[in-house]
């Protein structure tokens, strides 16, 4: 049997998924911004253009805003927009909390019980963990958030 | 709903051979599966042959005297003799087993990165492909390019998804050394003219290498009347287990190329300064080989043939006349390729509204109805037409109308789920 045979489509769709799939937050390129990095999924060609623009240093760093642009699947469109919602105002600290925690919930199978407190909105992703193929979708956002961030704290040093 | 298409072959006796064809998924959904251009399905009389090898004849190839050995061998070998028929090569020698397609067309590159003259590609040379090409029909050759220092060039795309040849003059010049196409697009469908690209490669003394994978499984295939210089094509997309691919190549070509792996079964003599090479094909086929594979090939060509491939073709090209006209149905969705079953396989790519391909793969998933989505290793296709990726469905001989008409339903499901 396959992993997700007899799985339950909704379980993955959820209907907070749906509205940022069809409404995103903080969608399109801005300006100003410290980088902007190009994240691809080489298996379905999601792409995501993304940029990050930070204040301060270090310990205090904080995430002024996250802007990106792209095309993918609902599931990707829709991680990007709830990840903007969460990382936009936080500290860099604080953000890469979050987005560690994220990881681990889809790299959980579908077995973690995510913390609303901390993931919010995006705790509506635990269904897709259980879809293998769709991980990579829900992590391209975050994945690219974190890479543009950590060069911009890279390059502080 | 019956349909009554000419040509159709009698689905409902072959779909019997098929064990996985009567699979229910999701709660009892009947499995739809349309995903024929990734791989195929494997009937019985395949995975038969496969365990008949293994219970009955298991041994290594070439290398031995005792009976198991003599008939893993007698396999072996026949399957290449069956192979040689299937596609009318002039000689087995010419028959090489790969691992699959990407293999054999690595093998050919690599062949030609280290020739001698008047073989050899270097700079001041130029390689060319098609935009139409799977990803395993461009990287070799541009590896070939970035070691020797020949110049890539490639034919483009008209907006209907054939290739625009109409400067076939400039592509394929003097200093062309080789041409390498798709006989069949996996993602577009469109079958090429190859007559007029190998007549042209000739012309310029350039060598011609045909991708067969999308044609071998389909069409009858005829390697002398193609008159290309080598030809690939992949086991697991006509009814074989993964793991065995073929190359075809022109005996005196095989015979004078260098050989690119080296080891056991490749080698006349061996010194610890130097080797001389066993004649082809084995000169290419270093190693164990995939034997069980090949046999199981070997099997899956007999089913074929009894059926017949031009019954096969027949039987796709009515199917795909059906499936083209009832998308074309469907509002909001844009075939992707050539819009008519005319020069056409059976692999259909198409968009749907705005809907991105994973999200119309996985709705039609949950409805038993298995599709390709995605770039199907074919990104620059998808870059030519402006489309991140596409859902592609595609047939064998095994599909109904029936499951076109599932398709068509899917994907009116699919408009109502994110509606
Ligand atoms: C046109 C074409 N060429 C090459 C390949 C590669 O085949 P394989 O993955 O078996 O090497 C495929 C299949 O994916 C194909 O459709």
């Amino acid at each position: 049997m396959g992993a997700n045979a007899g799985m339950k489509l909704d379980s993955m769709y959820q209907e907070i998924i749906l509205d940022h799939y069809r409404n995103p937050h903080h969608k399109g390129l801005r300006d100003p911004f410290d980088t902007e990095v190009h994240h691809v999924n080489p298996t379905c060609g999601d792409e995501v253009t993304l940029r990050v623009k930070l204040d301060g240093t270090g310990a205090d760093a904080k995430v002024v805003d996250v802007s990106y642009e792209g095309h993918g699947c609902s599931i990707s469109q829709a991680s990007a927009s709830v990840m903007t919602d969460l990382v936009i105002g936080r500290t860099v600290v604080d953000a890469l909390k979050v987005q560690e925690e994220f990881l681990h919930l889809m790299q959980s199978k579908g077995q973690a019980e995510p913390d609303e407190d901390v993931l919010e909105d995006a705790v509506a992703f635990a269904g897709v963990s259980k879809f293998p193929a769709r991980v990579k979708c829900a992590l391209l956002g975050w994945m690219a958030w974190r890479d543009a961030t950590t060069q911009v704290m890279e390059g502080q040093k | 709903m019956t349909h009554t298409l000419p040509g159709l072959l009698d689905t409902d006796a072959i779909r019997k051979d098929f064990p996985v064809l009567s699979r229910t998924l999701h709660d009892g959904k009947p499995l739809v599966y349309l995903d024929n251009a990734a791989t195929s399905q494997k009937p019985k009389q395949v995975l038969d042959a496969l365990n008949r090898y293994y219970e009955m004849h298991n041994a290594n190839v070439h290398r031995g005297v005792h009976v198991l050995a003599e008939e893993a061998t007698a396999l072996y070998e026949g399957a290449r003799d069956k192979v040689a028929e299937f596609i009318n090569a002039p000689s087995r020698d010419e028959v090489v087993f790969t691992k699959n397609s990407s293999e054999a067309l690595n093998l050919v590159a690599n062949m030609l990165t280290w020739a001698d003259e008047p073989f050899r590609v270097g700079p001041g040379s130029d390689v060319v492909i098609t935009e139409m090409e799977h990803h395993s029909n461009i990287v070799p050759w541009q590896l070939l390019c970035q070691r020797t220092g020949a110049k890539l060039k490639w034919f483009g795309l008209t907006d209907d998804g054939r290739l625009d040849l109409s400067n076939i003059e400039q592509v394929i010049t003097e200093e062309t050394k080789v041409v390498s196409v798709v006989h069949t697009s996996n993602i577009l469908g469109t079958v090429n003219p190859l007559d007029a690209i190998v007549r042209r490669a000739h012309d310029v003394g350039a060598l011609v290498v045909v991708d067969a994978s999308q044609a071998a499984p389909h069409v009858p295939l005829d390697v002398q009347a193609l008159e290309a210089d080598f030809v690939a094509f992949t086991g697991h997309k006509m009814l074989a287990p993964t793991g065995i691919g073929v190359l075809w190549g022109r005996l005196g070509l095989l015979e004078e190329l260098p050989p690119f792996l080296g080891g056991g079964e490749m080698i006349e003599t061996v010194t610890m300064s130097a080797s001389t090479y066993a004649p082809a094909p084995h000169k290419f086929e270093a190693g164990t080989p995939p034997i069980a594979q090949a046999v199981g090939l070997g099997a899956a060509i007999d089913y074929l043939n009894a059926i017949g491939m031009d019954k096969v073709a027949a039987h796709e090209h009515a199917l795909t006349a059906y499936a083209i006209d009832a998308l074309k149905s469907v509002e909001g969705l844009e075939i992707i390729g050539p819009d008519t079953a005319l020069d056409r396989g059976a692999a259909i790519s198409f968009k749907f509204g705005d809907l991105h391909p994973h999200d119309v793969g996985q709705v039609l998933d949950e409805q038993g109805i298995a599709v390709r989505v995605g770039h199907h290793c074919a990104r620059p296709v998808c870059l030519r037409y402006g489309v991140p990726a596409t859902t592609r469905a595609s047939f064998y001989l095994y599909s109904t109308p029936g499951e076109v008409d599932a398709l068509v339903a899917g994907l009116e499901h699919v408009r109502g789920f994110f509606g």
